[in-house]
């Protein structure tokens, strides 16, 4: 059992001449394991070759639920990903992608060629920056702030009580749309600078670590030649908007790898 | 590599000066886990890429959308309350599946 071997993907690229070799023979992968590449009709996978006890189906199911263990795959993965992505025009693969043999690799290319070809294209030059806004901190504490009033309601103020609870609210509603408006503009404003765009779900506070609700968690493909300008518009909108903006970046193409249009 | 790697995220996660993309693949046990709450910022931002992006190609051995979505949920529930974020689950991980056709 434990001497089972599976092939780990990490990415695929139409020019593996480009890799320099001495880079390459120094990664290791979510294995620990040194990559090999493997090809057919024109296009090159990057893989490893994993034992199955560790990344067969049973004890992937298991291990994906162990964070440290997630965590460790998920920086080895993007590490082999976006090293070689800074040397060569690469698609990444989702995580956890992982065949039998280099043979049945070698079908995969074959039979997605066409789609993996279609991603390639339409990253090239292209790198993917991610965009979180977060409600500005004083609006956020407003809203959530208990009301040190209340404490004081004189007998009988049960009125006076409800209508300034009513207002409060309202103001914390108030806050909540101009925020929303607010991140509607930086989104509009960074999209028409981008080739594309995807939405992520916002990160809840408990993973962020943040106090502020996260209100837009994007990503954009940016040209190459454009990056410079798109940090520049995410600076200038700092000034602009009541948000705390995260620029991160940037990433290879994983957002953009496989939801293009031109795969519909 | 290393230092070029850790250069690169410097510059790019405000956030994250400390992201520590080139841990030893070794490196796994807990105890040799540093927590900093920056780490977990950018392993969030990191799976909301591995996990939902990339190209999906029907492997040997895949990872269907109920998996992700499994991973996901308990991900969020080893840090969190899930009742708290039963609203912030994510939609479907996949937003171009392709059916196992091996």
């Amino acid at each position: 059992m434990t001497s089972q071997t599976g092939t780990w993907l990490y990415g695929v690229t139409a020019s593996p001449a480009a890799i320099r070799r001495d880079s390459f023979d120094h990664l290791t992968g979510v294995g620990g394991g040194k990559l090999h590449l493997v090809s057919a009709g024109g296009l090159t996978a990057v893989a490893e070759t994993v034992s199955l006890a560790e990344f067969g189906e049973t004890a992937l199911r298991r291990n994906l639920e162990d964070l440290d263990w997630l965590e460790s795959a998920a920086r080895a993965h993007h590490r082999v990903i976006d090293a070689l992505a800074s040397q060569v025009q690469l698609v990444p693969l989702r995580l956890a992608t992982v065949y039998r043999e280099d043979r049945n690799v070698q079908a995969m290319l074959a039979e997605h060629g066409p789609r993996l070809r279609a991603a390639l294209r339409r990253t090239a030059s292209r790198a993917e920056w991610g965009v979180k806004a977060y409600a500005d901190q004083s609006a956020a504490a407003r809203a959530e702030a208990p009301d040190d009033r209340t404490g004081q309601a004189a007998p009988g103020s049960g009125a006076a009580y409800l209508r300034r609870r009513r207002d409060e609210l309202a103001a914390s509603q108030q806050d909540r749309h101009a925020a929303l408006v607010s991140a509607q503009e930086v989104h509009a404003a960074l999209a028409r600078l981008a080739a594309d765009v995807r939405l992520h779900p916002p990160q809840s506070p408990e993973l962020t670590g943040s106090k502020s609700a996260m209100i837009l968690n994007a990503a954009y493909l940016i040209d190459d030649q454009q990056a410079a300008g798109f940090r520049q518009a995410v600076d200038d909108l700092r000034s602009q908007v009541p948000l705390q903006l995260e620029l991160t970046g940037p990433w290879p193409p994983y957002s953009f790898a496989d939801t293009g249009p031109d795969l519909r | 590599m290393a230092a070029v790697l850790l250069r690169r995220y410097r510059a790019g996660f405000a956030v994250t000066p400390s992201y520590p993309a080139d841990r030893a693949p070794g490196d796994r046990a807990p105890a040799e886990r540093v927590a900093l709450p920056a780490d977990r910022i950018a392993l969030v931002d990191l799976l909301d890429r591995v996990l939902a992006g990339g190209v999906v190609v029907a492997g040997d051995i895949t990872l269907s959308v109920a998996d992700v979505d499994m991973v996901t949920i308990s991900l969020r529930a080893l840090v969190t309350s899930v009742s708290a974020l039963a609203d912030q689950l994510p939609p479907p991980a996949s937003t171009h599946w392709m059916p196992d056709d091996s």
